[in-house]
């Protein structure tokens, strides 16, 4: 294999796995965020015994994200060293802004949450916590924003054979990037919702803890029915602006061969890419794609073939990484639409059938988190900025395919291994359920 | 403004960002190669490790700025350095994965097999970046067999991991290491009790004479192996940098030896910063030198960014980083008091 494509994988590998666990971050940091708002405004124990358990999970997982994020920094550099030079004007920015503002706020405020609960108020301690949910919010707008601008470049002009910025506000506002801000986001909230009804779920079937676990389940419901439906709306607006800026993406999503006018889709579908057509096709609703597309029944849909082969994304997994997202998310709301009404029933704790299933959800999120990964990725090919520079062009000229195997061996055993470990944790800890006592805490923190 | 104004605000703080990441990490990476030998116990390994607990996150983040930093001023540069140093950098980011980790999950199990393999990645994985850090900045000081046509935008390098350890890289290596023990030591005794601290100073002081004798090897070395003597022969009032770093580093001893430990920490942050600035200010105006043709330099002139995006990143910057550095001093405040048995033991939440 050459070196762009063994860096190809390595970034992909790097950044899916990364994907694992910054999610959670995103999600859990805000929801225990609330959890000890709502201790501290009512006093009551059980939130605070609640931000401690759920804290400990997100701080195992946290770690993780952690580290893996430095990898995706320095690969820029390492593998990439030509897109970095290309368009380090334009992107470089982003990069240094989300370490300065965000990065900084989020590692130095979670460590005073860590120790600090002796240390300093309860209101103090609750900042500290807000403003490090916060930092990780705002990291994840400031790399999204990057990241809409390899798919949808804007405020630039091509001068001294690269890209330079020429309009910073442009990047700043690049509505691409803040509706798939917002979509990310609110999929980081659904998938930590999901976690800890999954984890509650596992308790009320053993009967532990039936106070705490029934609070966490019902609050956790809610958040990802509103997160899993805002998903789905910010998920419908993104899919407008990829059909309007990246077409061949978003005809590669929909297996979308034909250039037509009031195009139909198909709920059984699968593509034949070597003779451009689609071995399936059932099932069809009609004008649902140019609905979907453009909000318009009659609008004309890019098929596959108004761009050369050599243009096209790769098409098979872009379409089915697309799909299985769409059916997973799909699946979330109904599921956790179930478990508002479910868990405010009376006999909630004993629905064991509901109870199982919701433990056997907590992966679908996950699974539908890097499918959408898949399809944003994916779908740019061959481009590494849509319409301005491939993918190919991009890599370092000054490192050789034996290199970069070595470092896909090292990642893949170092992750492999960090990761069955921190799971392992992650599994324990829940398991362990939360601690008894917290009146240490308390008592130290009747100091101002 | 001229774009040279601030192509060289940003070589600034491009040394300042390093300086101040080695300081503060400089610790970290010291106190954790240290803490198998310097701790008897469970109990007093963990000590040592909640020394560094609250901090070691935010301190690393100087590292991600000095980066992100190099990526948004000088493109150039971030693109061939991380590149062209390929192997040594994919080990250090090995090596800082596994440090963050390790203090995170070393606690989570009550096993003694467990917390022994968390104790050997500890020491490897700090003892590795301070040696690879060391060795990649004198190897940067010395200049990298690159040949740069700026022009026709082509790009080639001649080096080699093994190549990177020469002797010169290999002092520097060592000066880093031995920089990061003293800075550790120093740091674990003012910030534990009892004997664990008086241990810790005891070994600072006996690491002070051999970092002495490998930071004047360093000095005097870097006169032959290096040009950057040239920018300090042309404007001699620069001897005041690294005159300051030698007089830091004197400080140290006198009150180590004192037992004023606050201060003689105080003057070994003073050290590191100075060590750097040393190094960087006989750089100027380059950032990467080609050791093979002086026209291949990275300077800050030929790698730097467009006008504005330095303009954007300088506003940035003015903001940002003095915000950060005074939150920094709130949190150091919060944690000032020693670190004992009894916090680590009845916290549930401490590594």
């Amino acid at each position: 294999m050459n070196v762009v494509t063994l860096s190809q994988i390595q970034f992909a590998a790097t950044g899916m796995f990364h994907w694992i666990f910054v999610p959670l971050t995103l999600g859990l940091s805000i929801m225990t965020a609330w959890m000890e708002t709502k201790y501290v405004t009512t006093g009551d124990e059980t939130w605070l015994r609640m931000t401690k358990f759920w804290g400990k999970l997100f701080l195992i997982n946290f770690a993780l994200g952690v580290v893996t994020g430095i990898t995706m920094e320095f690969q820029f550099g390492l593998n990439w060293s030509e897109y970095s030079r290309y368009v380090g004007d334009i992107f470089g920015a982003p990069l240094a802004i989300e370490a300065t503002l965000a990065f900084f706020l989020e590692s130095v405020f979670i460590g005073v949450w860590i120790f600090g609960w002796n240390k300093i108020s309860k209101k103090a301690h609750l900042t500290t916590i807000w403003l490090a949910a916060v930092a990780t919010n705002v990291s994840a707008l400031i790399i999204l924003l990057a990241n809409a601008w390899m798919q949808k470049p804007v405020g630039y002009l091509i001068r001294n054979n690269r890209a330079e910025m020429n309009d910073f506000l442009a990047v700043l506002t690049n509505g691409y990037g803040w509706i798939k801000f917002i979509h990310t986001l609110l999929s980081g909230y659904a998938l930590a919702a999901f976690l800890i009804m999954g984890v509650s779920a596992w308790h009320l079937l053993r009967n532990n803890e039936k106070d705490f676990f029934v609070r966490s389940f019902r609050l956790a419901a809610v958040w990802a029915f509103v997160a899993s439906v805002g998903v789905a709306i910010t998920g419908d607006m993104h899919a407008v602006e990829i059909a309007r800026f990246q077409p061949s993406k978003f005809a590669a999503m929909e297996s979308q061969w034909e250039t037509k006018r009031g195009v139909g889709m198909n709920l059984l579908l699968f593509p034949d890419v070597a003779r451009e057509c689609n071995s399936i096709e059932q099932i069809c609703i009609p004008n649902a794609l140019s609905v979907l597309a453009f909000h318009d029944a009659n609008a004309e849909i890019k098929g596959l073939k108004d761009f050369p082969p050599e243009l096209r994304p790769p098409v098979t997994p872009t379409f089915l990484s697309f799909r299985l997202m769409v059916g997973l998310g799909t699946f979330m709301i109904l599921a956790s639409l179930a478990a508002i009404f479910v868990s405010r029933s009376k006999n909630f704790s004993d629905n064991r059938a509901f109870l199982t299933l919701m433990v056997f959800a907590i992966p679908a999120p996950y699974l539908a988190e890097q499918f959408g990964w898949l399809v944003a990725e994916f779908g740019r090919q061959p481009w590494i900025v849509y319409g301005v520079l491939k993918t190919a062009d991009a890599v370092s000229r000054s490192i050789t395919s034996t290199q970069v195997i070595l470092s896909l061996i090292g990642f893949t055993v170092l992750y492999g291994l960090l990761g069955a470990i921190d799971i392992f944790l992650l599994v324990k800890y829940a398991k362990k359920g939360p601690d008894k006592d917290v009146s240490s805490i308390i008592n130290v923190q009747g100091r101002a | 403004m001229d774009v040279s104004i601030f192509q060289i605000i940003w070589f600034v703080l491009w040394g300042v960002l390093w300086a101040v990441y080695f300081m503060l990490d400089g610790f970290v990476l010291g106190t954790g190669f240290l803490a198998g030998f310097l701790a008897k116990n469970d109990t007093e390994k963990r000590v040592l490790i909640n020394t560094v607990g609250p901090v070691w996150d935010g301190n690393e983040v100087w590292l991600i700025t000095a980066g992100g930093a190099t990526f948004a001023a000088f493109p150039t540069t971030y693109a061939l350095m991380f590149s062209n140093l390929y192997s040594a950098l994919v080990l250090l980011l090995f090596a800082l994965i596994v440090r963050g980790v390790s203090f995170e999950f070393r606690s989570k199990l009550d096993s003694a097999v467990w917390r022994k393999s968390w104790d050997l990645a500890i020491i490897v994985s700090s003892f590795l970046p301070a040696l690879l850090f060391g060795v990649a900045f004198g190897n940067i000081f010395k200049g990298i067999p690159m040949k740069n046509d700026f022009a026709t935008l082509s790009f080639s390098y001649d080096g080699s991991l093994i190549g990177l350890l020469n002797p010169y890289g290999l002092v520097t290596g060592v000066l880093f290491v031995l920089l990061f023990a003293v800075h550790g030591a120093l740091y674990a005794a003012i910030k534990t009790t009892g004997d664990l601290s008086s241990r810790s100073a005891d070994l600072a002081n006996k690491l002070w004479l051999p970092l002495l004798v490998v930071a004047v090897a360093f000095l005097g070395y870097t006169y032959p192996a290096t040009k950057l003597f040239d920018n300090y022969l042309k404007v001699p009032v620069l001897l005041i940098v690294p005159l300051v770093a030698v007089i830091s580093l004197l400080l140290v001893k006198v009150f180590a030896v004192k037992g004023a430990l606050h201060k003689s920490f105080l003057f070994s942050c003073l050290t590191i910063l100075f060590v750097v600035f040393t190094g960087v200010t006989g750089l100027f105006p380059n950032l990467i030198p080609s050791n093979i043709d002086p026209a291949s330099n990275l300077t800050i002139f030929n790698s730097s960014s467009s006008l504005l995006t330095l303009k954007i990143m300088t506003v940035v910057a003015a903001i940002c980083v003095p915000t950060v550095i005074c939150y920094k001093i709130w949190v150091y405040r919060i944690f000032r008091e020693r670190v004992t048995d009894k916090d680590v033991l009845e916290n549930s939440d401490a590594y």
